[in-house]
């Protein structure tokens, strides 16, 4: 999950290393667009929908924040 | 007569001295504390500047009311405000400064290392030094008497701002906006749309991005209060609806791309912003179905599709939507403003049935005085109305197509050139390829927008693939906003039999199999 992932975030913004990122929001590396963006590919590459309430910076800082939202919203379903 | 915007602000004073004008999400300022700062200001740049009156000052911006003060302060001083996001690429904000070339620049330590590349550092005044805390803003007698002055010698056609937007041969060009403008429009809104001071903004707005001066001028001119809403909530929008909440923010006007976040993200199932009474958009059009979500969950407030480019300040026309639409139906951009002459020329001949396209043209106060340093640009884009060869009469060409239906609302076509509207801004495709045309690996390349799927396309030619480096590279020149979103690289690009690129080879073969 976590290649599929950030092959999603480097088809996205080729220009960001994602890998060493870990205040992708706080540094404003991703915008709202990016959310957007980010979030529909996310709902349909895992089969999951992530909500209002689960869009919190904290789980975007990152990738292994991503990681974890997904595998929870997985265990949810 | 109003000569000067100065005046809604000092208005407002007198009658809400204490009440909150402008708040972020670090503070707030009263209207009696924001007009003492901004006066002080305005004086120490009296004293210090260079130059006549009426010339540009630079301002380094971000989301703050700092920002604001530095706005009225210069107005204070009898200059034109110029609002440079300090989050572009320096190459952009050097060509800026470069066009301006102002005698006075207001930001920040940090903002200097950019300054030196212009060799502009010597112009630069540090706003939290002459705005600190333990300054009392208190002026003595020869500094009232000078802003006595300029105050009297103020007239409303002088400048009040420029805004920068994209340039399609990759100079970006100043939008030179006079009092007179902002006056007949913030007027025309408080009119037409009942503004009082119960009115509760909440800005999304950028500080150079003309929306914002519908937020920031209805506020002053209706002892209203403003909310700065930071950036950071519109990817995250159960804080912002918690905001907006805590904040009883109760009229709002966005760029439709912020309205779009919330629909794209269903952010309306969880809490519902309580306060809403009104909801204006502009900026690109406004598709039904993202309108329709809003309707759906917000029945009770009034929407209102807001249109006009940048050159005529803001808007020209307006469209209260009070009947129904289906989501794939055109909503209209509606009818004109007072005050504002709005028609549809085919060349140089009126269009005067309904039904029939024309490019959409403004004439009236609400023109901006013209590009600011570049003569060529205005005379293209600021002419004189082919209709009328008896007098001067100036009219703007919007380059938008357009249409009446059989009500006589104005409906939104397409554009006649390669300006697009992308995640809520204004771009010349143009600026883009200049961009990627300089760089020195590569060849040749080209932009092609898909406009169904929301995404620029760059199509270049170099010696072997480099997305990577070509959007690094594109990045030390160019917001953000206007990356291409994909990226095709051949050996050789096709051409047509004028041995052009060929775009719409280009077009056919390559945009919708990805999009």
């Amino acid at each position: 999950m976590r290649e599929e992932i950030m092959e999603i975030l480097t088809e996205l913004r080729p220009d960001v290393e994602f890998e060493n990122e870990k205040k992708l929001i706080d540094d404003g590396i991703l915008d709202s667009f990016d959310i957007v963006s980010l979030v529909g590919e996310l709902n349909d590459a895992f089969d999951v929908s992530i909500n209002v309430q689960d869009l919190l910076p904290e789980n975007f800082n990152c990738v292994d924040a991503m990681v974890e939202l997904v595998e929870n919203l997985q265990e949810e379903e | 007569m109003q000569r000067s915007i100065l005046e809604y602000l000092e208005e407002s004073g007198r009658q809400f001295p204490d009440k909150v004008l402008f708040a972020d999400d670090k503070s707030e300022i009263t209207y009696e504390e924001f007009i003492r700062q901004s006066r002080f200001l305005g004086a120490f740049l009296l004293e210090r500047k260079k130059g006549a009156a009426g010339s540009p000052a630079a301002i380094f911006i971000d989301r703050s009311i700092g920002s604001l003060t530095g706005f009225f302060g210069v107005v204070y001083s009898g200059d034109f405000y110029v609002p440079i996001d300090r989050q572009m690429p320096a190459a952009r904000i050097e060509l800026i400064l470069n066009t301006l070339n102002p005698a006075v620049i207001l930001g920040e330590e940090k903002d200097r290392r950019i300054l030196l590349q212009t060799g502009m550092e010597d112009r630069l005044f540090i706003m939290s030094e002459i705005l600190s805390e333990e300054s009392s803003f208190a002026l003595c007698k020869e500094q009232e008497e000078r802003l006595l002055k300029v105050r009297r010698e103020a007239l409303d056609t002088d400048p009040l701002y420029a805004i920068f937007t994209s340039g399609s041969t990759g100079v970006p060009k100043g939008v030179l906006v006079s009092h007179r403008s902002v006056i007949d429009l913030i007027d025309n809104f408080k009119e037409e749309f009942s503004f009082t001071e119960d009115c509760i903004f909440g800005n999304q707005a950028p500080f150079d991005f003309d929306v914002s001066v519908k937020d920031i001028y209805s506020t002053i001119k209706n002892g209203a209060s403003m909310y700065v809403i930071p950036k950071v909530m519109f990817s995250f929008p159960a804080k912002l609806i918690t905001f907006m909440n805590e904040k009883k923010i109760n009229t709002i006007i966005w760029a439709v791309s912020a309205f779009r976040i919330i629909e794209n993200l269903n952010a309306f199932t969880g809490e519902l912003p309580k306060y809403l009474q009104t909801a204006m958009f502009s900026g690109e059009v406004m598709h039904n179905k993202v309108l329709n979500y809003w309707r759906k969950y917000l029945p009770q407030i009034r929407y209102v599709n807001l249109y006009g480019p940048t050159e005529i300040t803001c808007n020209c026309t307006f469209y209260k939507v009070e009947r129904a639409f289906s989501d794939d139906e055109a909503l209209p951009i509606g009818i004109s403003f007072l005050n504002s002459g709005v028609f549809l020329l085919d060349k140089d001949r009126l269009v005067t049935e309904a039904g029939e396209a024309g490019e959409i043209c403004i004439k009236g106060s609400s023109l901006a005085l013209g590009y600011y340093n570049n003569p060529e640009k205005t005379a293209e884009s600021f002419c004189q109305n082919p209709l009328n060869d008896a007098y001067p009469e100036r009219i703007y060409r919007t380059g938008d197509i357009g249409k009446f239906n059989d009500d006589g609302e104005l409906l939104f076509l397409s554009r006649k050139d390669d300006q697009i509207k992308h995640m809520g801004h204004r771009i010349e495709l143009g600026e883009i390829e200049a961009a990627a045309n300089s760089l020195e690996f590569v060849a040749a390349a080209v932009c092609i927008y898909d406009k169904a799927a929301g995404r620029i396309h760059m199509f270049y030619q170099a010696d072997a693939p480099c997305d990577k480096e070509v959007l690094r590279a594109l990045g030390k020149k160019l917001p953000k906003y206007m990356f291409p979103n994909k990226l095709r690289h051949f050996e050789k690009l096709p051409l047509n039999k004028n041995n052009k690129i060929d775009r719409t080879y280009l077009r056919e073969n390559y945009l919708t199999k990805d999009a």
